[in-house]
C-alpha cells in the first residue's frame, strides 16, 4: 500500500484558531447543506501542457476541483454552487479572495488553491476559507505522482470534511463488491473494487466461479470472501495488490460469512456442517482455529466491536433470525433485537456505538441501526429487497444493496448499491458499471 | 406408559398441525401449494422414472413435508438399486432472506434430505451437500409461487 500512498508532503501554512468559525451539524439530516463555494485550482500554462501530456487531462486544476465538488455534493451536508456566478478569477481568489464577492453569491465557505508541476510531480495547494468571518481557515498541500490526481481530490474532500464537521472524512476510500451479470437463475458475479465515488472500477475475479461477500481488512489490502471454487464454498483470503488467493483454514464443509477481527489477525466466519452452522475463528498467523458458537441452531453474520472484546451475530435459536452480541471468546450470549420481525446481517459501527441491520417484517426489507444493547432502534430506509449494510470508516454513512421486485414474467431484475446517512438522509444510488451487491467500504487510505 | 402419553399428546399437536395447515391451505392455495410448500412438478426433473429429483419446502423451514419423505424414499429405493451412483444434495432458499443466512438454510435442507436417506440405507458416503443459499434460483418470479419453487433440496447425480 506504501506504493499507493501519497508522498505526502504537508506545509501549514498558519496555525489554526478557530472560535466562532462555520461549523456544520453531522448529527441531524441535513436539509440545508452549507453552501460552499468550489473555485477551480488555478494552474499556469506551462503546468497545464505538461500534465495534458502526463495524465491526458486538459485542466487538471479544474478535474481535481470537480472531485472535491462532487464528494460534497454527495454528502449531502454541502451545497457546491454554480461557477458560473463566480465573479472572481480561481488565481486571484487563492492569493486574496474579495469575500464581498463570495458572500453576494451566499457562499459560506470556500476553497481555492493552485496545481503546478515540479520535476514530473503534482503539486497541489488549497485553502478553505470562511467567507462571513473573512478568515483562512486551512491551508495545505501536497506533492505525488501525477496518476494521484484523483486521490488528491479526495484527500483535500477529507480535509474540508474534517475541517467543516469535526468528524474524519470518508472520501479517499474504496468499495469492494460483487459485479453481477445475466440472468437471475444463472448469475455471473464477480469481485470488484473501486474508489468510493465510482471511479477507477477493477475486476479481481474472472467470473469462472461464484463469489460472494468479500470485505476488507483493517489496512484495506487483504479482503476475504466466499468462493465456489471447483464447487467447494470456503473462505478465502486475497491480497488485492499481489492478486495472491488462499483457501481460509481446512474446514471439511462449507464456510461463509466471512468478516476480519479489527486488529486483522484473525477471520471470524460460519461454518456448516450436518445442517448446523457454528461461528468459528481462525488465526492467519498460527492457523489455529477456534469455536466461539455451539448451538444446534444457525449461527452467523458475525462482526467484531472495534475493541476486539464483542462479537454480534445472527442466530434463528429463538425460533427466527434475530441479533445476538457476545464477549468475544463465546461467553454471554444475548439476544439484542426484540422488535417485530426478524433481524439478520449486524455489522457493528467503526465507532462502538451502534449495530447496524437488515430486518424483514410484513414483507417489507429495511437498514437499520440500533444501539449495542438492542435499544434505540431506528430504520432508515424501506425497500422491496435490500440487506447487508456496510458502515463508512467514520461511521456516518452506509452501503448497502437493493433488489428489485421483478415482473410477472420474472423479468426486470436488478441489484444496485446504495448509500444512506446515518441520520436516514441522503439516500443515494452508488454507480456501478454492471449491477452490484455485498458493498464492503474500506478503511481511510491515508490518514 | 409415560411414552405413551407423550406419543399420544404428540398425535394430537401433529393432527391440529394438519388441522391449521389445511385452513391456511384454503386461503393460499394456487393449486399448486399446500400452505406454502410447492407441491406442483413445474421444474421438478426425473432421476430415473417415477423418480423426482427435488423436494420442497415451507418458508425458513428444513422439515421435510409428507410428499418429501416419499419423494425421497423413492430416491432412496433407486440409489439402493444404482449402488454405484454417487449424488450431491443442492440445498437452496428463496430470495427473500439475506444471503449468509440462506447459505446456512439452504445446507440445513439439504442436509434434512441426507439423514432421510441415510435412515433409508443410503450411506453417506455416497452423499455430499452444497448449499448455493439464494444464489441459483430456478424460477426467476418475485411471488409467493416462484419462492416455493425455490425453497428446494435437488438430488444431482455426482458420477
Amino acid at each position: 500500500m506504501k506504493k499507493f500512498l501519497i508522498l505526502l508532503l504537508i506545509i501549514l501554512f498558519h496555525p489554526i484558531k478557530s472560535f466562532g468559525l462555520i461549523e456544520v451539524d453531522i448529527t441531524r439530516g441535513n436539509l440545508n447543506p452549507l453552501p460552499v463555494a468550489v473555485s477551480p485550482l488555478s494552474i499556469d500554462e506551462k503546468s497545464k501542457k505538461s500534465f495534458e501530456k502526463l495524465i491526458k487531462k486538459k485542466n487538471i486544476g479544474e478535474e481535481i476541483s470537480a472531485i472535491v465538488e462532487n464528494n460534497l455534493r454527495t454528502s449531502g451536508l454541502f451545497n457546491p454552487l454554480n461557477k458560473d456566478a463566480f465573479l472572481q478569477a480561481p488565481d486571484i481568489a487563492n492569493l486574496k479572495p474579495r469575500f464581498e464577492d463570495w458572500n453576494l453569491i451566499k457562499a459560506q465557505a470556500l476553497i481555492t488553491g493552485k496545481v503546478t508541476n515540479i520535476n514530473e510531480k503534482l503539486r497541489v495547494e488549497f485553502r478553505l476559507w470562511d467567507v462571513l468571518a473573512g478568515k483562512e481557515m486551512m491551508a495545505l498541500a501536497f506533492t505525488t505522482v501525477p496518476t494521484n490526481w484523483r486521490r488528491v481530490g479526495h484527500i483535500i474532500s477529507d480535509k474540508v470534511y474534517e475541517r467543516l464537521t469535526g468528524e474524519k472524512g470518508y472520501f479517499d476510500t474504496r468499495i469492494i463488491y460483487v459485479a453481477e451479470e445475466g440472468p437471475k437463475t444463472k448469475r455471473k458475479k464477480k469481485l470488484a473494487i473501486m474508489d468510493q465515488d465510482g471511479a477507477n472500477n477493477k475486476f479481481l475475479t474472472l467470473g469462472n466461479e461464484l463469489v460472494l461477500t468479500p470485505r476488507f481488512n483493517p489496512t484495506s489490502q487483504m479482503v476475504t470472501y466466499l468462493s465456489y471454487f471447483r464447487n467447494l464454498p470456503r473462505v478465502y483470503l486475497l491480497d488485492i495488490e499481489t492478486g495472491m488467493q488462499e483457501v481460509v483454514g481446512d474446514f471439511p464443509g462449507m464456510t461463509f460469512a466471512p468478516r476480519f477481527s479489527p486488529d486483522g489477525k484473525k477471520i471470524i466466519m460460519s461454518f456448516a456442517k450436518d445442517g448446523n452452522s457454528d461461528i468459528y475463528t481462525m488465526d492467519l498467523e498460527n492457523r489455529i482455529v477456534e469455536k466461539i458458537t455451539n448451538h444446534p441452531s444457525i449461527d452467523t453474520s458475525p462482526s467484531y466491536s472495534p475493541d476486539g472484546k464483542y462479537i454480534c451475530f445472527n442466530s434463528d435459536r429463538s425460533g427466527y433470525q434475530q441479533i445476538y452480541v457476545m464477549k468475544s471468546d463465546g461467553s454471554k450470549v444475548k439476544r439484542i433485537s426484540f422488535g417485530n420481525g426478524i433481524y439478520g446481517t449486524p455489522v457493528w459501527s467503526p465507532r462502538g456505538d451502534l449495530i447496524a441491520f437488515t430486518k424483514l417484517h410484513k414483507g417489507k426489507f429495511y437498514i437499520g441501526v440500533m444501539r449495542i444493547d438492542g435499544s434505540g432502534e431506528r430504520l432508515l430506509t424501506e425497500n422491496y429487497y435490500q440487506e447487508a449494510p456496510s458502515w463508512s470508516p467514520n461511521g456516518r454513512v452506509l452501503i448497502f444493496y437493493r433488489e428489485t421486485k421483478t415482473d410477472d414474467k420474472g423479468e426486470g431484475f436488478s441489484a444496485k448499491l446504495w448509500s444512506i446517512d446515518l441520520t436516514g438522509y441522503n439516500e443515494r444510488l452508488v454507480k456501478t458499471p454492471t449491477d452490484g451487491s455485498d458493498p464492503s467500504w474500506s478503511s481511510l487510505l491515508s490518514n | 406408559m409415560k411414552l405413551n402419553k407423550i406419543l399420544k399428546n404428540l398425535l394430537l399437536v401433529v393432527l391440529a398441525c394438519f388441522a391449521l395447515s389445511a385452513c391456511a391451505t384454503k386461503k393460499v392455495s394456487t393449486g399448486q401449494m399446500q400452505g406454502d410448500v410447492y407441491t406442483g412438478t413445474d421444474t421438478v426433473e426425473y432421476l430415473a422414472s417415477g423418480v423426482p429429483d427435488r423436494v420442497f419446502f415451507a418458508t425458513n423451514e428444513s422439515v421435510l413435508t409428507t410428499a418429501s419423505r416419499e419423494t425421497l424414499r423413492k430416491q432412496a429405493g433407486w440409489l439402493r438399486k444404482n449402488s454405484d451412483v454417487t449424488i450431491v444434495l443442492e440445498g437452496h432458499a428463496d430470495e427473500r432472506g439475506t444471503r449468509e443466512y440462506n447459505l446456512a438454510l439452504g445446507e440445513r435442507r439439504a442436509n434434512a434430505a441426507k439423514d432421510y436417506l441415510m435412515t433409508y440405507g443410503i450411506s453417506s458416503d455416497r452423499i455430499s451437500v452444497l448449499s448455493y443459499g439464494k444464489e441459483r434460483p430456478v424460477d426467476s418470479g418475485s411471488n409467493p409461487l416462484a419462492w416455493s419453487k425455490n425453497r428446494r433440496s435437488v438430488t444431482v447425480k455426482a458420477n
